[in-house]
C-alpha cells in the first residue's frame, strides 16, 4: 500500500497533536487535581426531604475550616435560593434532586454538575469575590429558564 | 432499479420535508433566545418546538436521508438491484409509522422531553414505541444493504468493495452496535415504565445506556458524509480520490472507535468514577485522528481537481474548483465550518475542562456546526446532485441552489460564533427566556442573543431556498434520463485485491472488545450498588 510521504508527515503530526491534547489533560490531572466531579453516593429521591444528610441546608463551616454547601435542585427553584460563601477558599458543593434531572451552573466558574436524583452529586471550587448567578443548565419542565439562584462570595467571611 | 431508484426518492422526499418542519421550529427558537416578542410564544411552544426540533432534524432527517443515500449508493456502486425490495419497503414503512407516532405525541404536548428524553421526566409510551420503531425500520434498511452486499460478495470473492459501500457497510456496523444501548433503555427502562408496568427507573443508567448510543449516532450522521466526501466530490469538482486505501483505513478506524467513548457526555454526572471517564477521554481523543486524515486527503483530492482544471501556481487551484456547483460548495462550506466544530469537539471531550462549557450555549453553537453543517449542508448539497438522478428531472430554480450553501455558511457563522462566547459567559442552553429577572451576568448576553438570531434567520432563509430547489425539481423539472450515479476513481486506479482494512470482521471484534473494556466493569458496578428509582414526572 503506497502513502505519500507528506500524508506520512500529516499522520504523524496529528498522531502526535491528539496525544499531545490527551497529555496536557493528564497534565492537568496529575498536577493540578483537574477533574470531572464523579462522586459515587446514592440516596432515595422520594425521602429526599427527609433524609439527614438533606435536613440542614446551606452553608456550615466544618470543624477544619474548610465550607460545605448542602442544596436541593427541584422543580423550579435551588433550596436555598441565595449562598454565601467565603471568597478564596475551597467550597464543596453537596445537590441531589427530588423530581427531574437538574443542572447546577455558577456562570463564568468552573462550577457545574449534573443532579441526577437518587444520586448525590458533590464537587470542590474556590470563588473570587462577588455576586453570582446560579441557572439550572438542564431543562426540567416549563419553568426552567426560571430556576435560578444567587451565590456571594466575600472577604473575611 | 426502478423500484431502489423510487426506494430511495421515498426515503430523501421523507427526510427532506421533515427538515423543513425542524428547519421552521428553529427560527422561532433563535428569535425566543434573544427575548424578542413573537405572536404564540409561550413556554410550552418553545419546549415542545426545541423537542420537535431535536426529533426532527437529528433523528428522522437523518436517518430517512441515510437510509435513502444508502440505498442508492449500494445500488449503483455495486450495479445490481437490492436483494430484498420488499423488505427494503417494510424498512421505510415501519420507520415512517413510527415516527408519526412518536410526531403526534410531541405535536399534541405529551412528549415534551427533549430528543435526549432523560428520565424521570415521562413522555407518553407513543413517543418512546415510535422511536423504537424508527430504529427498528433502520435495522431492516441495514439488513437489506448488507444482504445486497452479500449477494454482490458471492460473485465477487477477491475484489474488494467500491468504497462508497465500504462507507455505507461502516456507516451500518457502527450503527447496529450503537443502537444495541437506546434498544435498551426503550425496552427494558422506558417503555414499561411509561406504560405503567413498572413503577420506577434509575436516572443514570438511563443516561449512560442512552450517550452508549448517543456518541455513535454522530459517525452514524457523519460517515454517509465522509462518503461523499470521498466518493462524490472527488469527481463532481473534477478531480481524483488522492487515497483509497487511507479512505478504508479511516472507516475502519470508525468502527473500532465511534461507541466507547460516550461518558465524555456524562463528565459532569454523578455516579460515574472519574478513572472511566479518562478512558472514554482517551478514546475520544484517539477518534479526531482518522478526521484528520480526512482533511488532508479530501483537500489533496481537491487540488488535483484544480490542477486538472488548469491550475498552476501553489495555491490558485482553489480558485479554480467549481464553487458555483451546488454539491461542490455546500461540501467545501460545510468542511470549513466542520474544522471549527472539531477543534471545540476537542475542548468539549478535555475531561475536567468540560465543566467550563457543559450545558451552555457553547454546546448548541458546536453541534451546529458539526451535525448542522458538516452532515446537514453535506446533505442538501447531496440532495441538488442525486434527486435530480432519482426523479428523472434537471434541477429547478438553480440560482437559487446556488446561493444557499453561502447562505447557510454566513448563517451558521453568526449563529455559532455568538452561542459559543455566550457559551463561555455562562448562558445555559435551552432556554426559554435568557433575561433571568433582570439578572446584570444574563445582560452580558443580549447583544449576542440577538445575533445568534440573525444567523438564524439566514438559516432559515437558506432553508427555504433548499425546499423550494426540491420542490421545484420534483413538479417543474425538466424531464431527463441521467440517472447514474458514478463515483470518483483513485488516483492509482481501482484497487485490485483486499486489504488489511477491508477485513471488516477483524474492525467488528476490534470494536466489541474496546466497547466492552470501556463499558463492561463501569456498568457491572453500577448494576451492583444499591442504586433508587424515580417514579415518573409530566412538568409540561
Amino acid at each position: 500500500m503506497h502513502i505519500d510521504l507528506y500524508e506520512r508527515f500529516w499522520m504523524w503530526s496529528a498522531a502526535m497533536i491528539c496525544a499531545a491534547l490527551f497529555g496536557a489533560i493528564v497534565y492537568g490531572l496529575v498536577g493540578e487535581h483537574t477533574r470531572p466531579p464523579s462522586h459515587i453516593e446514592t440516596i432515595d429521591p422520594t425521602a429526599v426531604w427527609s433524609d439527614p444528610r438533606f435536613a440542614q441546608r446551606g452553608v456550615t463551616t466544618n470543624p477544619d475550616g474548610s465550607v460545605t454547601v448542602t442544596a436541593i435542585a427541584m422543580m423550579f427553584a435551588f433550596q436555598p435560593g441565595e449562598i454565601r460563601v467565603p471568597a478564596g477558599r475551597p467550597v464543596t458543593f453537596r445537590l441531589t434532586s427530588p423530581d427531574v434531572v437538574h443542572g447546577f451552573e455558577i456562570a463564568g466558574t468552573n462550577a457545574n454538575t449534573m443532579v441526577i436524583p437518587g444520586y448525590v452529586a458533590q464537587f470542590t471550587t474556590t470563588f473570587a469575590p462577588g455576586e453570582y448567578l446560579i441557572v439550572c443548565h438542564e431543562y426540567c419542565g416549563l419553568g426552567h429558564h426560571a430556576m435560578m439562584g444567587k451565590l456571594i462570595a466575600e472577604e473575611g467571611l | 432499479m426502478t423500484s431502489s431508484r423510487r426506494l430511495a426518492a421515498a426515503n430523501i422526499g421523507f427526510a427532506v420535508a421533515a427538515f423543513g418542519v425542524a428547519a421552521a421550529m428553529a427560527m422561532m427558537q433563535a428569535v425566543s433566545r434573544a427575548n424578542l416578542e413573537l405572536p404564540w410564544r409561550s413556554p410550552q411552544m418553545y419546549y415542545l418546538s426545541v423537542t420537535a426540533h431535536g426529533v426532527l432534524m437529528a433523528l428522522v432527517f437523518t436517518t430517512f436521508f441515510i437510509m435513502g443515500l444508502g440505498v442508492a449508493f449500494t445500488t449503483h456502486a455495486l450495479e445490481r438491484p437490492l436483494r430484498w425490495p420488499r423488505l427494503a419497503w417494510a424498512s421505510f414503512w415501519v420507520a415512517l409509522g413510527g415516527t408519526l407516532a412518536a410526531l403526534w405525541a410531541i405535536f399534541w404536548g405529551k412528549a415534551t422531553v427533549l430528543y435526549t428524553f432523560y428520565p424521570p421526566m415521562q413522555a407518553h409510551p407513543a413517543f418512546y414505541i415510535g422511536l423504537t420503531l424508527l430504529v427498528v425500520g433502520s435495522w431492516i434498511w441495514c439488513a437489506v444493504i448488507i444482504g445486497t452486499y452479500r449477494a454482490w460478495r458471492a460473485q465477487h470473492r477477491e475484489a474488494p468493495a467500491p468504497l462508497a459501500v465500504f462507507g455505507m457497510l461502516a456507516t451500518i456496523i457502527v450503527w447496529l452496535i450503537a443502537t444495541v444501548g437506546v434498544a435498551a433503555e426503550m425496552l427494558v427502562q422506558l417503555i414499561p415504565w411509561s406504560l405503567g408496568w413498572t413503577k420506577t427507573v434509575d436516572p443514570l443508567l438511563a443516561r449512560m445506556l442512552f450517550w452508549y448510543f448517543g456518541h455513535p449516532l454522530v459517525y452514524f450522521w457523519l460517515l454517509p458524509a465522509y462518503v461523499v466526501w470521498y466518493t462524490v466530490l472527488p469527481r463532481v469538482s473534477g478531480g481524483k480520490l488522492f487515497s483509497d486505501p487511507l479512505g478504508r483505513m479511516v472507516f475502519a478506524l470508525f468502527i473500532v472507535l465511534s461507541t466507547p467513548v460516550g461518558f465524555h457526555h456524562q463528565f459532569m454526572d454523578p455516579g460515574i468514577s472519574s478513572g472511566w471517564k479518562l478512558v472514554h477521554t482517551f478514546n475520544t481523543l484517539g477518534i479526531l485522528f482518522p478526521s484528520f486524515v480526512t482533511a488532508f486527503t479530501i483537500v489533496a483530492s481537491l487540488e488535483i481537481a484544480g490542477r486538472s482544471r488548469g491550475a498552476t501556481g501553489l495555491f490558485n487551484w482553489l480558485g479554480k474548483l467549481p464553487w458555483g456547483d451546488p454539491l461542490v460548495s455546500s461540501v467545501l462550506l460545510s468542511m470549513l465550518l466542520f474544522a471549527v466544530g472539531g477543534f471545540g469537539g476537542a475542548i468539549n471531550a478535555s475531561y475536567g475542562m468540560n465543566s467550563m462549557v457543559h450545558n451552555t450555549a457553547w454546546i448548541q453553537g458546536h453541534f451546529h456546526l458539526t451535525v448542522g453543517s458538516a452532515v446537514a449542508l453535506t446533505f442538501m448539497g447531496t440532495a441538488y446532485w442525486l434527486v435530480p438522478k432519482l426523479v428523472k428531472r434537471e434541477l429547478e430554480l438553480t440560482l437559487l441552489a446556488k446561493v444557499q450553501p453561502y447562505l447557510w455558511f454566513l448563517g451558521m457563522l453568526l449563529f455559532s460564533i455568538s452561542n459559543h462566547i455566550t457559551g463561555l459567559m455562562g448562558m445555559p442552553r435551552r432556554i426559554y427566556d435568557p433575561s433571568y429577572l433582570g439578572s446584570p451576568v444574563a445582560q452580558t448576553w443580549t447583544a449576542l442573543t440577538g445575533v445568534s438570531a440573525l444567523g438564524g434567520l439566514f438559516l432559515f432563509m437558506s432553508s427555504a431556498f433548499f425546499l423550494l430547489v426540491m420542490l421545484g425539481t420534483v413538479l417543474a423539472g425538466r424531464p431527463t434520463s441521467d440517472t447514474a450515479v458514478r463515483f470518483a476513481e483513485p488516483l492509482e486506479g481501482a484497487p485490485t485485491r483486499r486489504i488489511l482494512f477491508d477485513r471488516l470482521g477483524l474492525w467488528i471484534v476490534a470494536a466489541i472488545v474496546l466497547v466492552l473494556i470501556a463499558y463492561a466493569y463501569p456498568l457491572a458496578g453500577h448494576l451492583r450498588m444499591q442504586t433508587f428509582g424515580s417514579p415518573g414526572f409530566r412538568p409540561f
